[in-house]
C-alpha cells in the first residue's frame, strides 16, 4: 500500500496528506462512536479538481475511499476503511453563488448547513432542511444521507431541496445533473444521487433551493402526563387539517437530559412534552393559531406554553435540538435509532419500545419527529461494561424490526451506514437488494466509493472494531 | 400502430412484461409523444391496473395501482379533505398516476411545495427481467435503499413498468383565491413573477398565462386572511380577484392544455424566471407559438402549431441552454440541451439488461 501513498503524495502537498497515527486518530470515528477504524491516510483537498484527481487515482489503484464532512453521521456513514483513505471535504467550504432573485445557492460540499441559511438571511431567505446538527454538519454529508430535520412532513428532506449536483462518480466520470430550475427534464438523476450514502461518488457542487422565510411563527410547547396523551394530541392536530411546520415530542428521560444540559425549563411532572409550530403570513397565522391552541387545550395537557416572542421560541428549540448531546450527560455512550412508523401507530410503538427496553435492562430516551412518525430512541449504555454494547445493539435491532412490522422504515434520515447493515434485508427482498447492488455497480463498478456502507462489503466481515 | 396488451392485475403485468421482447408501458395516453414507439415495440396499457391499495388519511399517504386515474384519486382524497399538492395535469383527460410519474409533469401548484418528485414516496415496478420490485417506502420519511422512486419521475417508462405508487398528500387549504394581474409585457411579467415568488404571501400558484401579459396568482388559506393578502397585492399591481367560477375556468384551461394548439407539438422546458423574456422572444419568432410559463417561472410549456417548427425550436432552446422534452405531437422526444452521463448505459443495464424497454434515445 505504500505504492498508493506514494501516488497520493504526488497529488497533494505533505501538509494536506495526513498519515501519522496521531493525525489519523482524529478521523477514526464519526458520530457513531461505538465503531472506529484507522484509515491509511487522510487527504485534505482544497479544490474540486483535487477531489477529481484523488477519485481518479483511487479508481486507477482500486483504492477505497470514504468522503467525509464534519463526521456527524449517526449511522457510521463516514467510518473509515482500514485499507482505504478518507477524503475530508471541509476545505471545500465556499458558497459559490447566492442568487436571491432565483432563490438558489450553489455550494461546495464542505459548506456547513447553517451557513447557507445565514448567508441567505439578509435576503429574507433560508435553506429549509435543518438536522439537529445543522451548526456543524456539511451539505455534502446531507446530500449523501438525504438528511432530514424537524420540518420534513411539510418541507421534505434534503433531496427535495437539491436542484442540481455536479459530482465525480466512482468511475472517475464527472457528471452534472439538474441546475438552477426547480423543474427537471428526463430521469431525476439528482434525486437518485441524494441518499446514496457516498456509494455513487462525491458531490462537488450542489445547487440548493432557498425558500422565503416564513413571516411569522406560532410555537406551542405542551406538557402531558403520558407519551400516549402527547401522541393523541398530534393525531388531533393532523385530523384538523392544519399543516404544522414541525411536530416534535420528547419523553421524560430526554427532558431530564435537556434540563441538565441547557437548563431548559419544562412544566413539572410531565411524562412527555409536545412542540408544535405553525408558520406563515401573519394573516393566515392569526386564524390558525387560534385553532391550534384550541386543539391543544382540548387534548388535556398539564400545562401549555405558547411562545410569546422570538426568544421564547428559540428557547423551546434550543432544548429540543440539544437533546441528543444532552443525553450524552446521562450516559457515557448511546446509540441513536432512526426508525419510522406510520404516525397512527406511534403510541403503540413507543409502548413496545419501553417494554423491550425494560426487558433488556437498558435505558432508552425518546426524542422524535411526531409529525412524520420518525422515532429517535436514544439507547444508553456504558461501553466499558462487558456486554453493554451488545445489549444496546440487540435492543436497537428489535426496535428496527418493530418499525418494519408496522409498515415503516429502518431509517428516516440517518441512513443505513454500517449501523443498520443487517437490517436492510429485513425491509427489501433479495431481488430488490440485488437490483440496488447492480445500480451501485453502474456508478462504481470497482466498489471503491464508501464500500461497506448500506450493503455489506463483498468478501469482508465487519470492518470495524470497537474502541 | 403498435399492438397493445393490457394488464389488470400485478401477476398479469409481470406476465405481460415477460412475454414481450420489446415493450413500453402506457396509461391513458394523454401525452401522445410519450406513447409513440419504434416499430416492433408493443404497448402495455396499465390503465386497467387500477384502484387504491391503501389510504390512511391520518398518515397523509396513499398507495394506488399505477393505472388509477388522477381524477379518481383526487375525488377520494377530497372526501377526506386532502389533495395532491403538486397539482397533477390532464385530470379531466383521464391521466393516470403512473403516466404522471413517468412523464414527470407537475401543475401550477408545484410552486408552493414542489413537484411530482417531491411527493412520491415509493413504487413497485417490474424491471426489465420481469421482476416485481419495491423501492422507497410507504411512510412520509424514509431514506433506506436508493431513491429510485424519484429517478422514475420523468424517466418515460424506459427503466421499468410502474405497478404501484405511494404518494404523500396534504390537507386541502380552507379556501383559495385567484388574482389576475395585468402587465405591460413579458419583461414586466417576469419581474412580477420574481417579486411575487420572493414575497411573504406564500403563493399557491404563480403562472404567466399564454399571451405573456397576464400573471395569474393563487392564494390558499383561511378566507379572511386571503382577503387581506389580496388587497395588499392588488394595491401593488393592477388586477382583479376572480370569482370561483372564473378561477376554476382559468386553472382548468391550463391543467387540461386547452390553450394549446390541438394536433400541434407540446414541449415542456425547464427554465428559471430570469430567462422568461428571452425564451418568450425565441418562441414567438416561430409563427403561432403559444407559451404558458408555470411555477413562478421554473417551467414553460410551449405549443407549436406545426411539427415543422420543432427543429427551429430545438435550435433556439440550444442557444438559450435550456433542456426540454416533447410531450405531444410528432417531433423528436428531446429538445434543446441534453447531457447524458456516460454511466447512463450502465444504469439502464442494471435495470433492464435485455433492453426490453426502449432506451431514452429510441
Amino acid at each position: 500500500m505504500s505504492v498508493a501513498l506514494h501516488g497520493l503524495a504526488a497529488l497533494l502537498p505533505p501538509d494536506r496528506l495526513l498519515t501519522r497515527p496521531e493525525q489519523l486518530a482524529a478521523y477514526e470515528s464519526d458520530a457513531l462512536t461505538a465503531f472506529c477504524t484507522r484509515p491509511l491516510a487522510i487527504a485534505l483537498p482544497e479544490t474540486t479538481d483535487e477531489v477529481i484527481a484523488l477519485v481518479r487515482f483511487c479508481h486507477k489503484e482500486r483504492l477505497p475511499f470514504v468522503a467525509r464532512g464534519s463526521g456527524t453521521s449517526l449511522s457510521g456513514g463516514s467510518l473509515p476503511l482500514a485499507d482505504g483513505i478518507v477524503i475530508a471535504l471541509n476545505r471545500l467550504n465556499r458558497i459559490l453563488r447566492l442568487d436571491p432573485v432565483q432563490r438558489i445557492a450553489v455550494v461546495e460540499p464542505g459548506v456547513i448547513n447553517a451557513q447557507v441559511s445565514q448567508a441567505a438571511a439578509p435576503h429574507r431567505l433560508h435553506y429549509a432542511p435543518d438536522p439537529s446538527s445543522a451548526l456543524i454538519c456539511t451539505i455534502g454529508g446531507n446530500v449523501a444521507f438525504n438528511s432530514g430535520g424537524a420540518h420534513c412532513l411539510k418541507y421534505g428532506m434534503t433531496a427535495n431541496h437539491v436542484l442540481g449536483i455536479k459530482a465525480v462518480l466512482g468511475t472517475g466520470e464527472v457528471v452534472e445533473w439538474g441546475g438552477p430550475s426547480r423543474e427537471n427534464i428526463g430521469p431525476d438523476w439528482c434525486g437518485l444521487f441524494n441518499g446514496s450514502e457516498g456509494l455513487f461518488g462525491i458531490a462537488l457542487e450542489i445547487t440548493l433551493q432557498l425558500l422565503p422565510k416564513a413571516e411569522c411563527f406560532h410555537t406551542v410547547l405542551a406538557g402531558y402526563r403520558t407519551l400516549e396523551q402527547a401522541g393523541d394530541a398530534v393525531s388531533a392536530v393532523v385530523a384538523n387539517g392544519l399543516l404544522p411546520g414541525a411536530i416534535e415530542i420528547m419523553d421524560a428521560l430526554a427532558l431530564e437530559a435537556a434540563v441538565a444540559a441547557v437548563h431548559a425549563e419544562y412544566p413539572p411532572g410531565c411524562g412527555a412534552v409536545l412542540i408544535v409550530e405553525l408558520e406563515g403570513p401573519r394573516e393566515t397565522l392569526a386564524v390558525e393559531r387560534v385553532r391550534l391552541d384550541e386543539i391543544i387545550r382540548a387534548s388535556g395537557p398539564v400545562e401549555m406554553r405558547p411562545a410569546r416572542d422570538a426568544d421564547e421560541r428559540l428557547a423551546i428549540w434550543k432544548g429540543r435540538k440539544s437533546a441528543f448531546s444532552a443525553v450524552g450527560r446521562l450516559s457515557p455512550d448511546f446509540i441513536v435509532q432512526d426508525g419510522v412508523v406510520p404516525r397512527r401507530r406511534l403510541g403503540e410503538a413507543l409502548r413496545q419500545i419501553g417494554q423491550m427496553a425494560s426487558e433488556a435492562g437498558v435505558r432508552c430516551a425518546n426524542v422524535f419527529h411526531a409529525g412524520d412518525g420518525n422515532l429517535h430512541p436514544l439507547i444508553l449504555f456504558d461501553g466499558r461494561q462487558p456486554g453493554a454494547l451488545e445489549r444496546a445493539e440487540t435492543l436497537a435491532g428489535r426496535i428496527l424490526k418493530l418499525c418494519i412490522e408496522m409498515g415503516g422504515s429502518i431509517t428516516g434520515e440517518h441512513g443505513v451506514g454500517v449501523e443498520k447493515l443487517d437490517y436492510l434485508s429485513a425491509m427489501f427482498n433479495a431481488d430488490e437488494i440485488a437490483c440496488m447492488t447492480r445500480l451501485r455497480a453502474a456508478f462504481d463498478p470497482l466498489c471503491i466509493a464508501n464500500p461497506g456502507k448500506k450493503f455489506p462489503r463483498a468478501g469482508a466481515g465487519h470492518s470495524s472494531s470497537h474502541p | 400502430m403498435s399492438a397493445t396488451l393490457t394488464a389488470t392485475t400485478l401477476a398479469e403485468l409481470v406476465e405481460a412484461v415477460r412475454s414481450q421482447h420489446r415493450l413500453l408501458a402506457v396509461g391513458a395516453r394523454t401525452k401522445s409523444r410519450l406513447s409513440q414507439v419504434p416499430d416492433g415495440v408493443t404497448l402495455l396499457s396499465t390503465r386497467s391496473l387500477r384502484g387504491i391499495v391503501e389510504y390512511e388519511p391520518e398518515e397523509f399517504t396513499f398507495t394506488a395501482f399505477a393505472g388509477t386515474s388522477v381524477r379518481e384519486i383526487s375525488q377520494v382524497l377530497a372526501e377526506k379533505g386532502q389533495f395532491l399538492p403538486f397539482d397533477p395535469m390532464w385530470v379531466d383527460a383521464g391521466a393516470t398516476l403512473g403516466g404522471t410519474v413517468a412523464s414527470g409533469v407537475s401543475g401550477p401548484g408545484r410552486v408552493r411545495f414542489g413537484g411530482v418528485r417531491d411527493f412520491i414516496l415509493g413504487v413497485r415496478f417490474v424491471d426489465g427481467q420481469g421482476r416485481l420490485l419495491r423501492m422507497g417506502g410507504k411512510v412520509v420519511k424514509n431514506c433506506a435503499g436508493f431513491d429510485l422512486p424519484k429517478f422514475f419521475v420523468g424517466s418515460l417508462g424506459r427503466f421499468g413498468v410502474l405497478a404501484e405508487v405511494t404518494f404523500k398528500v396534504f390537507p386541502t387549504p380552507a379556501s383559495r383565491l385567484t388574482l389576475k394581474l395585468s402587465t405591460s409585457g413579458v419583461e414586466a411579467a417576469a419581474r412580477m413573477l420574481m417579486d411575487a415568488a420572493n414575497s411573504r404571501w406564500e403563493l399557491d400558484a404563480l403562472d404567466l398565462l399564454p399571451g405573456g401579459k397576464t400573471v395569474c396568482l393563487r392564494l390558499a388559506g383561511p378566507a379572511s386572511a386571503l382577503e387581506t393578502l389580496s388587497r395588499e397585492i392588488l394595491a401593488r399591481w393592477p388586477g382583479q380577484a376572480l370569482s370561483a367560477a372564473e378561477s376554476d375556468a382559468t386553472w382548468s384551461e391550463l391543467r387540461e392544455f386547452r390553450w394549446a394548439h390541438s394536433g400541434g407539438v407540446l414541449v415542456k422546458v425547464a427554465i428559471t424566471p430570469t430567462v422568461v423574456p428571452s425564451l418568450d422572444t425565441a418562441a414567438h419568432s416561430l409563427d403561432g407559438t403559444r407559451v404558458h410559463v408555470s411555477a413562478g417561472g421554473n417551467v414553460a410549456f410551449i405549443s407549436l402549431s406545426s411539427s415543422l417548427q420543432s427543429a427551429a425550436l430545438h435550435e433556439r432552446l440550444l442557444s438559450l441552454g435550456l433542456p426540454a422534452v416533447t410531450l405531444s405531437g410528432n417531433a423528436p422526444l428531446w429538445c434543446g440541451t441534453r447531457t447524458t452521463p456516460a454511466i447512463a448505459g450502465a444504469v439502464k443495464q442494471a435495470l433492464d439488461p435485455q433492453n426490453r424497454f426502449p432506451g431514452l434515445d429510441d
